[in-house]
C-alpha cells in the first residue's frame, strides 16, 4: 500500500465505518421489529391456542429437533424441513400428529435407515408440537420454500 | 517467549487439540450415519453426534483464541499477564464445563439434561449451536468476564498496540454478543432474528477481528516486516469486514419472516464480504514476499499463508456462491450450506488457531525459535493432508448440494427429502473417506509434537 495512505487513516476508516454501519444496522433492526406484527403470525400466539404453541416450541427445543431437521431452512440437514410440514400434510393437524406418532413408535432395532428417536410424547404433547408446526408454517416467509417438499 | 506468564497459553492449546480430536471423531460418526442411517442408533442418535461435533468445534476455537490472547497480549503489551493464576483457574473451569456438557449430551436424553440443569428457569437450550444447558452458558459468561478482566488489566498497564486493541475489541464483542443467547422468545421470528446476532455477528463479524490480529501478530514475527505496515493492513481489513459484514447479516433474513427489503440489503452487502478475505490473502503473501528475515519456523508461515487462502475460498468464494437471494431461494438449508460451513470454519478459524499454536508452542516448550526439521516435516504433511481432505469434503458436499437442490427444489415434480437423499449416497461415501483422510492428517499433526522433539532445532541455514 502506498506511503501516503497512513495507519491513522486506516484506523479512522475502521472506526468510522464500523460506527456508521452499526447505526444503520440498528435502524434497520428497529424498522424490522415494527414491521414484524404483519409478517410473523403473532395472531396465532395471541389466540386461544397460543399456550399450546408455546408448549410445542418448548418441546421442540428440549428434544433438540433442530439437531436433525431444519425449521425455515435453519438447522441440520439430516431430516426433512419442518417449517412447512403442516402444508405438506394437506394443512391437516391430524395428519401431522399421526405422522409424528408413527415415527416415534417404530421398533428400536432392525430398520436400517435414518430414524427418529423413540420420544415418549403424550397425546397432549404431540398436539402441542403440531400446533407449533402449524404456527411456523403460517409465518410469511416471502414464498420460501420453493415447493411443498421443503 | 519473553514473559513467563505467557506459559498459561499451554493448557488452552492442549485443551483445544483434545476437543478438536473429539470433534473429528463425532464428525466421522455423523458422516457414516448419512449413509448407514441406523449406525449407533439408538445409543448415539444423529442429533447428539451433531451437538458434540459443533459444540466441540466452538469451544475448542474459543480455547484457541484464549490461548492466543494469553500468549500474544503480554508480548505485545511488554509486561507480564495481570494474573496467571486466574487464567489457569479459568482454563480448568472452562475445560470441566465443556467435559461435563459433552458427558451430559452423551449419557442422558437431551430432555433429561434440560430437566436436571434447570432449563425451565431460563429456557435457552435446543437452538442450533446454542444447545448448551443454561448453566453452561452462564459458566461461559463467567469465564469470558474473568478472561477479559485479566487481559484488560494487562493491556492497561503495558504498551498499547493496534494488534492488542483490535484483539480486545473482537473479544469484548464476542462476549457481549453471546448475551443474546439468553434471549429466547416464543415468537419464532424474533427468536431467529436475534439468534443470528450471536451466530452471524460472531463468525462474520467480531471473530474476524480476532483472526486478523492473530494473523498480524504471527506475520510480524515470522517476516520481520515493519509493524506500521502490518497494522495498517490490519485496520483496513477489519474495516472492510465490518463495513460488509454487519449489514451482511441480512443474508440470513431472507426467508424467516422478516421484511423483504433484507433481500436487497443482505444480497448487496454480503456480496462484499469476500473483500476482506481477499485482502487478507494479498496481505499474507505480500508480507512474506517483503520479509526482512527467514524464520526457521517455516511451518508456522505455511499455516498463516494457508489460512489466508482457505478463508478466502471457504468464507469468501463458497459464501458468495449462495448468498444472493435469488440463488439462496433454492439453496437455503441444503448440503451447499454444509459445504460452505465446513471450508469457512476450517480456513478462517481452525487454521488461524493452528497457526498461532504452530508459532507459539515451540517457544512455550523451550525452543528458541522453531521445532526440529523432523517435527516440521511431519507438521507440513499434516497441513496438506487436512487441507486437501477439507477441500475434498467441500467439493463432495457441493456436488451433493447441487444435486439435492435440483431433485428436491427445481424439478417439475420434486422428490421428497428422503427420496432425494437416497440419490446422494455416493457423494456422502466420498465425503466420509475424505473425513478419514482428515483424521489421519490430524493424527500426524499430534505426532509432530512428539516425534523428533528431542532433535535440535531447525535453523535458517538448514532450510535455505
Amino acid at each position: 500500500m502506498s506511503e501516503a495512505f497512513t495507519k491513522s487513516m486506516a484506523r479512522n476508516i475502521f472506526y468510522g465505518g464500523a460506527f456508521f454501519f452499526l447505526l444503520l444496522f440498528l435502524a434497520l433492526t428497529f424498522d424490522t421489529i415494527n414491521a414484524l406484527p404483519k409478517l410473523d403470525n403473532r395472531a396465532a400466539l395471541e389466540s386461544p391456542v397460543g399456550p399450546q404453541i408455546a408448549k410445542g416450541k418448548h418441546l421442540w427445543e428440549v428434544n433438540n429437533c433442530i439437531g436433525c431437521h431444519t425449521l425455515l431452512g435453519e438447522g441440520a440437514y439430516f431430516a426433512p424441513e419442518l417449517g412447512n410440514v403442516y402444508k405438506r400434510y394437506g394443512s391437516n393437524l391430524d395428519a401431522v400428529k399421526g405422522r409424528i406418532k408413527g415415527l416415534i413408535s417404530l421398533p428400536a432395532e432392525g430398520i436400517p435407515m435414518r430414524r427418529m428417536p423413540r420420544f415418549k410424547f403424550t397425546d397432549e404433547e404431540i398436539a402441542a408440537l403440531a400446533e407449533f408446526l402449524k404456527y411456523a408454517s403460517e409465518i410469511n416467509t416471502s414464498g420460501w420454500p420453493p415447493n411443498d417438499q421443503g | 517467549m519473553q514473559y513467563q506468564s505467557q506459559k498459561v497459553a499451554i493448557p488452552y492449546f492442549v485443551g483445544a487439540i483434545v476437543l478438536f480430536v473429539a470433534q473429528i471423531l463425532f464428525g466421522l460418526i455423523m458422516g457414516l450415519q448419512y449413509v448407514m442411517g441406523d449406525f449407533l442408533f439408538p445409543e448415539i442418535p444423529f442429533n447428539v453426534a451433531r451437538m458434540v461435533h459443533t459444540n466441540a468445534l466452538i469451544v475448542w476455537l474459543l480455547m484457541g483464541f484464549m490461548g492466543a490472547a494469553y500468549y500474544l497480549v503480554p508480548e505485545e503489551a511488554e509486561t507480564e499477564l495481570h494474573s496467571p493464576f486466574l487464567a489457569k483457574l479459568m482454563f480448568w473451569v472452562f475445560f470441566a464445563a465443556a467435559g461435563l456438557t459433552v458427558a451430559g449430551y452423551l449419557l442422558v436424553p437431551y430432555s433429561t439434561l434440560a430437566d436436571i440443569t434447570g432449563n425451565e428457569l431460563l429456557p435457552t437450550m435446543g437452538r442450533e449451536f446454542l444447545e448448551q444447558p443454561t448453566i453452561t452458558k452462564i459458566g461461559i459468561v463467567v469465564v469470558a468476564l474473568a478472561f477479559l478482566y485479566n487481559l484488560g488489566m494487562t493491556i492497561l498497564r503495558g504498551r498499547k498496540t493496534a494488534i492488542n486493541l483490535v484483539l480486545m475489541i473482537g473479544l469484548v464483542g464476542l462476549a457481549v454478543l453471546f448475551l443474546f443467547s439468553f434471549y429466547n422468545p416464543t415468537n419464532l421470528v424474533l427468536d431467529k432474528f436475534f439468534w443470528w446476532w450471536v451466530v452471524h455477528l460472531w463468525v462474520e463479524g467480531v471473530w474476524e477481528l480476532i483472526l486478523g490480529s492473530i494473523l498480524a501478530f504471527v506475520l510480524i514475527k515470522v517476516t520481520g516486516v515493519d509493524r506500521e505496515i502490518i497494522e495498517k493492513w490490519l485496520y483496513i481489513i477489519i474495516a472492510m469486514a465490518f463495513i460488509s459484514g454487519i449489514i451482511g447479516t441480512g443474508h440470513h433474513f431472507f426467508w424467516i419472516g422478516t421484511p423483504e427489503y433484507w433481500q436487497w440489503w443482505g444480497s448487496i452487502f454480503s456480496a462484499l464480504e469476500p473483500i476482506p478475505f481477499f485482502m487478507m490473502t494479498i496481505f499474507a503473501f505480500s508480507m512474506v514476499k517483503q520479509r526482512r528475515r527467514n524464520h526457521p519456523n517455516r511451518v508456522a508461515t505455511l499455516w498463516a499463508l494457508g489460512a489466508s487462502v482457505m478463508a478466502f475460498l471457504g468464507a469468501g468464494v463458497w459464501g458468495f456462491m449462495h448468498t444472493l437471494s435469488p440463488v439462496n431461494y433454492y439453496t437455503h438449508g441444503s448440503q451447499l450450506t454444509a459445504a460452505h460451513g465446513h471450508m469457512a470454519f476450517y480456513g478462517a478459524y481452525v487454521m488461524i488457531v493452528l497457526t498461532i499454536i504452530s508459532y507459539a508452542m515451540p517457544l512455550l516448550r523451550g525452543r528458541t525459535a522453531a521445532n526440529s526439521e523432523r517435527q516440521q516435516t511431519l507438521e507440513i504433511w499434516s497441513f496438506w493432508l487436512m487441507t486437501i481432505a477439507m477441500t475434498l469434503i467441500t467439493l463432495f458436499l457441493t456436488a451433493a448440494g447441487i444435486l439435492q437442490v435440483w431433485l428436491q427444489r427445481v424439478l417439475d415434480s420434486p422428490l421428497p427429502f428422503m427420496a432425494a437423499q437416497d440419490q446422494l449416497t455416493v457423494f456422502y461415501w466420498m465425503r466420509e473417506f475424505a473425513g478419514v483422510m482428515f483424521l489421519i492428517g490430524l493424527l500426524l499433526y499430534i505426532a509432530s509434537f512428539f516425534v523428533g522433539d528431542k532433535e535440535p532445532e531447525a535453523s535458517v541455514k538448514t532450510i535455505a
